[in-house]
């Protein structure tokens, strides 16, 4: 029987550690489009609770912490990141899984602010991109994903095809702020 | 020369450089102007035009005469202002503009024919023959003008852009800006201070002052220390805020320090959006216009104290001053003060009273000046007679505009302010925006203290502000002197080479208005932007035209502040940083079997694969095409779009944007469909299945991806509103890849875990499916014209399953094909690209007409009936064949009828695809006729002028191979 096996398109790109701010690849698990249909939001967030302890996220926010998180996307739209959705939230929302869809890098340390500055136009200052929240923004040249999740780490999702690039172009602003701050 | 106990440069830190060769010696904390000074290195460059003789001028990023080129090759940069240029080891400068010297330039010729080389003087004089301008006339003055030239070769400097957010953006780090930036950040506010020198301070570096009882450097360096502790504040120094834009965005230049690592960015275009903003730059002192006043050793008064006090360096060994304010006698002062000889203060006003150890000429004037390549002897006209004094510097002041750059670059207009005899900036020009201090019209120390703090708490609505610290004050008393009256050239831009004279002459041809005279002079228009000459060529056009100068007006400023290289705006944008690359899961395998890849969008797509025994790519293509044929070909297909919808009106959404019917599609099927604009025209194609009751997979062209998710949810959010539906794209998710060719199903079925036949698997069935335990799906649809299959399964097996479908294709005489060949497989079949529905054509062009429902409403429906929108004069979808087998079709080309002439009023029509077809044995087109679809057997004239093609085509059906399409369902 023909066996498939499975590439991962960060292997060989990731981990790098430039001038103290690490980029990597996290655990992630599953990754599910979750698109409540007209009126259901309150229900699925019931569901949500219920069979994933996170509630449906509000526009910029996040829910849930650690592996289990619900990332909101877009309009009507967020990310299950952690486990396999539960199928009874099909009744209140479209699912789809995303998991191959989407490269989920991590840019942590003490310089992954200023790193990022260079990259994103987003206001990013501690007071106002708090932990947990997440905006869709552009990174250098790309659509992404950005969500503060702790202090120092940002997570940023990246259209599989374009990593590549995400990571040339951070590595870049990496080394551009190692070598100013050196 | 070095002034014994002067200045803040690190004497025991010597920095040797060179400039035009020359070795030279200056100290750490100087720029390359303060060291050639004090090397007394006067002549350092020549002008744009005449190649006259050029010194130092100023002490700021004004300078328009000490503009140097550093770096060799790749590495060179023309045009840096040697005032603002960092001196550091190694650092090498050279002048430009003249050749074969500085000195001895032969380009100075120039200046000999100045009468005839006056403003407009190209517009008058090289009128004939016509022809000649563009071939002759442009190139050799274009080759004759100039400053500094580019290397012509690619930059290889690291150059970086950035973003930045704040409360409060403070632009100058002066007495005003240091205090609005204390106010703010005391208050807790975050504060970006931003100040183009090396060093914060502004004039406090330059002058000889106390602020609150401290010498000036003192309290700079506690306030500066302060801000410096404190977690809300960024100090950006070595950064010139260079535009204000929309919605409190400013766009800024930051320059690396000198001693960087040479990996770090030379400079960094900054985008900061700040809450409000305090324009505190300050104030340029401005020269008066006399006859010959462009001599090196002319500078400005300011600039010479500014040598004095901060470098340590005197300007001149013996130096007068002209000046029509207090600001040349306090040039004066500090360099009597120093041991430094003055020749005289010429004061244009006359009642000065004498104020320290040094002669005063009161009611006097400079009238002419000598010394070619360096100031020799100042001739003054003053109360008591004529005089000549011997002087290697001539120091003038003729009074400070404030620097309100920024406040015009939304369209605001300064005003005209008699008290300071120049331009203030009107509030509110900026929204956001508060000028403080000596850019505000403020010109006393005390006054700017108290403005910065001021303006910091009305930006941000602060109660309490610090306490002002004492400093000095008093009153500017100045007598508005612009041009001495006389004979001789006197300068107004000295980097544009513009007189007093020009001004005047324009005034008389009746380009009498600001705009006018500074484009017909172009007074304003060089790199400094009439940072030097703009009050005063206003004030002579005023004199000239008999007006008063707020009457004349002023010309604005737009961005940027100083000249902002392209490669810092531009920075990442080359090479890899130029685009995304998207590549599919297939491209290590196919790169590693010697696929050239081509950019289809973002996407990179194999072209063909080449075998060892093939010469050409047309080889490589027609076996591609012969082996789908003939067995088995693979073809990554990823790059299509596909979107997910779901919802219990997915359905009835889909009627609405497809102009043919989809509620009807029985779940495991696809249909194709057609998708218009609201226009009437035809936007996209694809196929969509219908995975289950309420879920179906839409499929849409490489191209029209993003475009057709974006219709998507145009008509969801703003026509449909009520529709229950929900979209989400999955083109990333699934690796996708076609399988077409008699043998497809073979291959089909030694990966598949259950495999499928024509009953359970039917043309246009679609379902999912399972590959050694991964859950795909597989659609059996055809873009070839052949029995297919597209298997999908999630992204991270695509690799592995590429090279499985090789495998088994291999061993059945097939493999990969390319984008050439699968061009070839779909011309022959008739099948539509972008190439085709290129957004002028309707459905009826393109023979779909019958596709539009008359069943339901759809997108396009109202708009494709138009009249016009369909009948005989339409150019409509047909096939083109060679009559000889060997003729050759481009795309491209245009149609005529036999016989007419090949021009646009005979034109029937275009060329759209074509390829070499080597299952028909000749070349095919697609192409539009008028009226094509009657003109079937007819033979037109193909003519691609550009690449100088001329064939008889005959006009056929589109469809040139299988046209009953058994191969596919069969």
């Amino acid at each position: 029987m023909v066996r498939l096996i499975a590439n991962d398109p960060l292997d060989g790109l990731v981990p790098v550690q430039i001038g103290g701010v690490d980029l990597l690849a996290p655990e992630v698990g599953v990754i599910t489009a979750i698109a409540p249909y007209d009126r259901s939001k309150t229900a699925l967030s019931g569901a949500l609770k219920g069979a994933h302890g996170l509630g449906f996220p509000a526009p910029n926010r996040t829910t849930g912490k650690g592996v289990t998180r619900c990332v909101w996307t877009g309009r009507c739209q967020a990310m299950l990141i952690g486990p396999t959705p539960d199928p009874a939230l099909a009744t209140h929302a479209a699912l789809v899984d995303q998991s191959d869809a989407w490269a989920i890098l991590r840019l942590q340390g003490a310089g992954a602010l200023a790193v990022l500055g260079r990259l994103t136009p987003l206001d990013l200052r501690p007071d106002v991109f708090k932990t947990g929240h997440t905006a869709r923004t552009e990174l250098a040249h790309m659509m992404s994903s950005l969500t503060r999740v702790a202090a120092q780490t940002y997570d940023l999702m990246i259209m599989r095809s374009m990593v590549q690039t995400a990571v040339h172009d951070l590595t870049t602003a990496m080394r551009s702020m190692a070598a100013l701050d050196g | 020369m070095r002034v014994a106990g002067k200045g803040q440069v690190d004497r025991n830190a010597p920095v040797p450089f060179r400039f035009d060769g020359q070795q030279y010696t200056g100290f750490q904390g100087d720029t390359l102007a303060s060291a050639l000074l004090a090397n007394e290195v006067r002549l350092v460059g020549r002008s744009f035009k005449y190649h006259r003789p050029r010194g130092i001028f100023s002490a700021g990023s004004e300078e328009p005469n000490a503009l140097v080129t550093t770096g060799h090759g790749a590495d060179q940069t023309p045009n840096q202002r040697a005032t603002m240029l960092e001196l550091h080891k190694g650092l090498e400068a050279r002048s430009q503009n003249a050749w074969p010297s500085l000195r001895h330039d032969m380009m100075a010729v120039n200046d000999l024919f100045a009468p005839f080389l006056g403003a407009g003087f190209y517009y008058k004089t090289f009128m004939w023959p016509r022809a000649f301008w563009e071939r002759l006339y442009e190139p050799v003055i274009r080759r004759a003008a100039g400053l500094g030239a580019l290397s012509g070769q690619h930059d290889v400097g690291h150059y970086d852009k950035a973003y930045a957010h704040c409360d409060l953006l403070v632009v100058g780090a002066g007495p005003a800006g240091l205090m609005a930036a204390l106010t703010a950040a005391r208050a807790g506010a975050d504060v970006i201070l931003a100040d183009e020198d090396c060093c914060f301070g502004g004039r406090l570096l330059a002058e000889e002052e106390e602020v609150a009882g401290l010498p000036g450097r003192t309290w700079v360096a506690a306030v500066v220390a302060e801000l410096e502790s404190l977690p809300n504040v960024r100090l950006m120094r070595r950064t010139t805020v260079t535009g204000a834009y929309d919605q409190g965005t400013y766009g800024a230049l930051e320059r690396a320090r000198p001693d960087a690592p040479t990996d770090a960015p030379l400079e960094t275009f900054w985008r900061i959006v700040a809450r409000g903003c305090v324009l505190a730059s300050g104030a340029l002192e401005r020269p008066i216009a006399f006859a010959d006043n462009d001599r090196p050793g002319i500078m400005m008064a300011g600039a010479v104290r500014a040598y004095l006090n901060r470098w340590g360096v005197a300007a001149g060994r013996n130096i007068t001053i002209f000046t029509n304010n207090d600001s040349g006698h306090r040039t004066a002062r500090d360099l009597v003060a120093s041991g430094i000889e003055v020749a005289g203060v010429i004061d244009a006003r006359t009642d000065v009273a004498r104020s320290g150890d040094y002669p005063v000429f009161s009611g006097g004037q400079v009238t002419g000046t000598r010394g070619r390549l360096a100031l020799r002897e100042v001739e003054v006209s003053h109360a008591g007679g004529q005089q000549i004094l011997a002087s290697d510097c001539l120091a003038v002041s003729g009074g400070w505009n404030p620097t309100l750059h920024l406040t015009c670059h939304m369209g605001g207009r300064p005003v005209w302010n008699d008290a300071i005899a120049g331009f203030v900036p009107t509030a509110g020009a900026v929204p956001g925006m508060i000028a403080a201090g000596a850019a505000n019209g403020a010109f006393t120390t005390a006054a700017c203290l108290a403005e910065g703090a001021a303006a910091a708490a009305q930006a941000l609505e602060l109660k309490t502000t610090p306490d002002i610290p004492q400093a000095q004050d008093g009153a500017y008393d100045i007598a508005p002197l612009y041009a001495v009256p006389g004979k001789g050239r006197a300068w107004l831009d000295y980097q544009n080479d513009v007189t007093v004279k020009d001004v005047k002459q324009a005034a008389q041809e009746n380009l009498a208005s600001v705009e006018h005279m500074k484009r017909y002079t172009t007074q304003g228009m060089a790199p400094d932007q009439g940072k030097n000459s703009n009050v005063t060529a206003l004030a002579v056009l005023a004199d000239a035209t008999g007006r008063g100068i707020p009457e004349t007006g002023t010309t604005t400023f737009r961005p940027p502040y100083v000249p902002v290289s392209i490669a810092s705006m531009g920075a990442g944008a080359r090479g890899k940083g130029f685009a995304p690359q998207r590549f599919t899961t297939s491209h290590a395998a196919s790169v590693d079997m010697g696929a050239p890849m081509i950019e289809a969008g973002l996407w990179y797509r194999p072209s063909y694969f080449p075998r060892p025994d093939e010469a050409t790519w047309q080889d490589s293509c027609d076996r591609e095409v012969r082996m789908v044929r003939g067995a088995v070909g693979v073809c990554d297909v990823s790059t299509l779009g596909k979107i997910d919808i779901q919802g219990p009106d997915a359905g009835a959404f889909l009627d609405l944007v497809y102009a043919n019917m989809f509620s009807t599609l029985k779940p495991g099927r696809v249909r194709y469909g057609l998708m218009l604009r609201e226009d009437g025209h035809v936007m996209d194609d694809g196929t969509t299945a219908r995975l289950g009751d309420s879920h179906f997979v839409m499929t849409t062209t490489t191209a029209a991806a993003g475009q057709v998710m974006h219709h998507l949810e145009f008509v969801h959010q703003c026509v449909a509103p009520q529709m229950n539906v929900r979209f989400i794209s999955v083109t990333e998710h699934w690796a996708q890849f076609a399988v077409a060719g008699p043998k497809a199903r073979d291959v089909i079925n030694a990966l598949l875990e259950a495999p499928i036949d024509d009953a359970t698997f039917p043309f246009m069935a679609c379902g999912p499916v399972s590959v050694g335990g991964v859950a795909g799906r597989l659609f059996r649809i055809s873009f070839s014209g052949e029995h297919a299959y597209e298997i999908a399964v999630p992204l991270r097996y695509g690799d592995a399953l590429f090279r499985q479908l090789l495998a088994v294709a291999g061993a059945m005489g097939g493999g990969a094909y390319g984008m050439e060949a699968l061009n070839v497989l779909r011309i022959e079949k008739g099948f539509i690209t972008h190439a085709e529905i290129h957004g002028r054509v309707t459905a009826f062009d393109i023979g779909m007409g019958r596709m539009l429902s008359q069943k339901k409403d759809f997108i396009g429906k109202a708009a494709a009936t138009r009249p016009g929108l369909t009948g005989p004069a339409r150019e409509q979808l047909v096939g083109l064949k060679p009559v000889d087998a060997d003729g050759v079709l481009s795309a491209g080309a245009h149609l005529f009828d036999q016989g007419a002439a090949a021009v646009s009023a005979n034109d029937q029509g275009y060329v759209t695809s074509v390829g070499s077809s080597p299952t028909m044995g000749h070349m095919l087109g697609l192409g539009f006729l008028k009226d094509g679809r009657a003109r079937h057997g007819e033979v037109v004239r193909l003519v691609d002028h550009l690449r100088k093609i001329e064939t008889l085509c005959t006009v056929c059906d589109p469809v040139f191979f299988d046209p009953e399409g058994g191969r596919a369902r069969g």
